[in-house]
């Protein structure tokens, strides 16, 4: 399905619209991941894998708490805190009444915070955490465990997911200092 | 009036959101040869304006699009 276009070596479309002048440079996308709630490491994922799809060069720096993003240990018990959170949606479809946030601190609002994101995810069709960490991995994505948070928060990288490395601030930002993009989250 | 474009793959994203049709296309895009066509179907209401970003950041050629019954349809050529 070559167009005549192409075949008389022009870029031109059989449209007439531009076609791709040139390979685009390979854009650069530092993202650092500074929380570890579920649903603060999401968004982290979900741009990342969009980045990746777009044949980005995306390195994600995973800081203090946003480690738990790389760490074996603790990634498949991320949760949402239901605490401190003045943006908690309704929590029956439709129905207009929002919990107090007081009411975050009793045992087991964690868990329900977690299910409902969770539940909402899945009814979106959007893959759980494992699949869309290995989308990002699969496309390209760097994970990187921040050297300092590993010695504050006493994580060895035996802990650390394979395929992320540790890296210093000083190597991250180096990495950030030629981004056409950087994202703090 | 659509023109018919014939495709050479065909990837239904009916459902699926921001980021899944934009990582499906750029496999599927990787199926084809160059210069055939994909063919795109989504109901992302992101999609369109993502789906330009795409052929933007990507290089490669978005041939035609169109909207049927809520659905948006994307024909693209791999340019590379």
């Amino acid at each position: 399905m070559t167009s005549a276009a192409q075949d008389a070596g022009t870029n031109v479309s059989p449209l007439g619209t531009p076609g791709a002048e040139a390979i685009p440079e390979q854009k650069k996308f530092a993202l650092v991941a500074s929380k570890g709630g579920l649903d603060e490491l999401y968004p982290i994922l979900i741009m990342g894998s969009t980045a990746g799809a777009l044949g980005w060069d995306v390195r994600v720096f995973c800081t203090f708490y946003g480690l738990d993003l790389v760490n074996e240990k603790r990634r498949k018990k991320m949760k949402v805190s239901a605490v401190g959170n003045a943006a908690s949606p309704p929590p029956i479809d439709g129905v207009e009444f929002r919990v107090p946030t007081i009411l975050g601190i009793l045992p087991g609002m964690n868990w329900v915070a977690t299910w409902m994101m969770k539940n909402w995810m899945k009814k979106s069709n959007i893959p759980d955490f494992e699949t869309l960490y290995q989308i990002c991995v699969d496309s390209g994505v760097k994970f990187y465990a921040c050297a300092t948070t590993l010695g504050v928060m006493n994580v060895k990288m035996d802990d650390i997911v394979e395929g992320a490395e540790c890296l210093g601030a000083t190597a991250f930002l180096d990495f950030a200092s030629e981004a056409d993009v950087s994202l703090f989250v | 009036m659509t023109v018919e474009i014939e495709a050479n793959k065909v990837l239904d994203c009916t459902g699926l959101l921001c980021p899944i049709p934009v990582v499906k296309a750029s496999q599927a895009i990787k199926e084809i040869e160059v210069g055939q066509i994909l063919h795109m179907i989504a109901t992302d209401p992101g999609a369109p304006p993502d789906m330009d970003a795409w052929v933007r950041q990507t290089g490669h050629e978005m041939v035609d699009k169109t909207e049927e019954d809520g659905k948006y349809l994307f024909w693209f050529k791999r340019t590379r």
